[in-house]
Parts: structure tokens; sequence; C-alpha cells
């Protein structure tokens, strides 16, 4: 298909605190039914997106990070998390949700001009 | 915000028809709103509709065709897994009709 | 690529992210991110730094608005509206950073 474009999603906000993060994940669902060649990204406070362990029955709002395990099944399976930032904030590999690659700032900038279209959440 | 009454018990749905508390459903329930949509149900379509709701409950969103279509292939046969099994029990589509009878939302991205 | 930010470096990250990630191109500055071109401002150091790689621009009504337009910091270039629709022209693509 020619009309196939590379779509990068860059979150970089933290769950629960604003609704970026939400957003973003339907956005990407509904992207990855139009089978468009989709990279996930997260950085900064946006790993805090995938860590594992999350109960939010406190707060009354629904827990979406399930479904991170469901992008699999979409065929969503370009997942990167910046190591920087993951290191900032005590996280590492196991504290994630889902298998992802871990970059390096460079070479999450190189990935990032690759691609067609950029979505910031 | 509407409702429906099923057994002498009152359940909210959304203007659509769709359950609001997905923890208030139960087979019987199931069965009215599958009256609602028209739909005989037959062990056939509880086989789909269980599928919805352990997927749900694993994932807590309702897949889109393409996935449901994908892991009911991979779950119950690859005969299932297709459009034309899964549209031949839910005409009005097996996302919207199936979800609903399950007790599930509207699919993310199912307009 | 153009990068777009529109917050102040002081308080949000956005901009020190997309200059420390970012492989090169052209940074838009607008809203509150114009402060970061401006002399004297704790991030002024690290915007000179990252300009060998980066083009600077900076939305002159933003920063003409907040009173700061006499504060520019050499390197950096005012755009109006035009020059804004110009650098998205002129990019293949486009990062806005939230």
């Amino acid at each position: 298909m020619s009309d196939v474009k590379k779509f990068m999603f860059v979150n970089r906000k933290a769950p629960y605190g604003t609704i970026y993060a939400l957003e973003s994940l339907e956005v990407v669902l509904i992207t990855a039914a139009f089978d468009q060649d989709v990279s996930l990204v997260f950085m900064d406070d946006g790993v805090f997106q995938m860590k594992k362990g999350q109960q939010t029955k406190g707060i009354e709002i629904k827990n979406f990070s399930p479904a991170y395990r469901a992008l699999d099944g979409y065929d969503v399976e370009k997942l990167y998390v910046d190591k920087e930032s993951m290191d900032a904030r005590g996280l590492t590999e196991d504290d994630l949700l889902v298998d992802v690659t871990v970059l390096s700032r460079a070479e999450m900038g190189a990935l990032m001009d690759e691609q067609d279209v950029i979505l910031s959440f | 915000m509407s409702s429906i009454e099923v057994g002498g018990r009152s359940y909210e749905t959304d203007e659509e028809g769709y359950l609001i508390d997905l923890s208030e459903w139960n087979p019987e329930v199931g069965n009215y709103l599958a009256q609602t949509e028209s739909v005989e149900m037959t062990d056939q379509h509880w086989e789909v509709v269980n599928f919805l709701r352990e997927y749900f409950e694993e994932y807590q969103i309702a897949p889109a065709v393409r996935v449901l279509t994908k892991a009911i292939g991979k779950k119950l046969g690859a005969d299932k897994g297709t459009s034309e099994y899964l549209y031949g029990l839910f005409p009005y589509g097996p996302g919207k009709q199936a979800c609903k009878i399950a007790g599930l939302p509207k699919p993310t991205g199912c307009v | 690529m153009l990068h777009i930010i529109n917050r102040s470096p002081l308080s949000d990250i956005a901009l020190e992210s997309c200059l420390n990630t970012a492989v090169g191109g052209d940074v838009l500055l607008i809203e509150d991110a114009v402060y970061a071109a401006t002399a004297g401002n704790a991030f002024e150091g690290k915007l000179r730094a990252a300009m060998g790689r980066f083009k600077i621009s900076v939305l002159r009504p933003d920063l003409e608005a907040r009173g700061m337009a006499d504060r520019l910091i050499e390197g950096a270039t005012f755009v109006d509206y035009a020059g804004f629709v110009e650098l998205v022209a002129a990019n293949k693509t486009c990062q806005s950073w939230l």
C-alpha cells in the first residue's frame, strides 16, 4: 500500500493528572484500525503511563493501563521508551506493563526524524 | 439517560441502549438486550458475547471488529475468525450488537 | 522538521526535552515559550548552546504581548504569523510539543 504513513505518538504526560494519556491511547486505537505504521513513544513523565500495578479504585477514574497490553492485538508493536526519562524516575524495564524498546535520546531523535506525522500528547 | 426493565429490576443505559454499569450485567439482561437488537441468541452467539466479556475484563476496552475477528479465530477456531461468520451472527455489526448484548461500551473508533 | 513549543522552559521541560532529543531543524517558540529567548532568563544558556543544531524563531506578537520584545537574544529570529505559516510549509513534518 502506497498510502501507509509513519505515525508517531509522543507521550510525555503522566496518567490521570491530565486527560492527555487517555486521549492519546484512544487516538492510537483508532489510528490502528486504518492500517498505518504506528509507533508509540513514552518520554518524560509519559513513562509513568507504562508502570505496572496501577490501581485506580481510590481515585474513581478508570484504569486504562490494561489497554496497553491489548496493543499487540491491534498490530501496534513499536513501543519505545526513553532511557534517560526512565532513569530519572527510578524506573527500569521490569517496572513496565509490556515489552518495549529502550532508546537513548539520540536514537529517539533519529527515529522522530523518519516519521511522516508526529502527534504529541 | 434511559433505563430498561428486566426481571423486575431497572438497569440504566445510555441513549443508544448500552448498559451504563457492566458489573450489573447478567445473562438475562444479555437476552433482553439481544431482543432489542432482534438477535436470536444461540450457543454460537453466547460464545462471542462471553469472549467479549473476557476480553473486556482483561484489557478494559471493547475491541475493534478487526481485532475481535482475529482474536476469535485464535480462541475459537479459524472458521469462526471471519467477518462473514461474525456478521452472520450479528448482522448490524459484531462490534455494535455483540458489545451491547455483552454489556460493554461501544468499541473505541466505532461510530 | 519544525518543532513548536508553547510553554515556558522555566516551568515545563518541553523545550529542554525537544532540544535534547531532536536531531535538529527549526524551533518555533510561541505563547509562553517565547520567554526562553529573552536575555537573562535561566534557560538562555541552554538555548544558546542548541543554536548550532537548531534555528530558533520566536513569534513576535507573543513576545510583544508579554512586554519582552526588546529582550530577544542574539541568534534568535522574530517571525510574524505569515512567517509561522512559512515555517510550517517549508518543513516536511511538524511536531507540537505539548
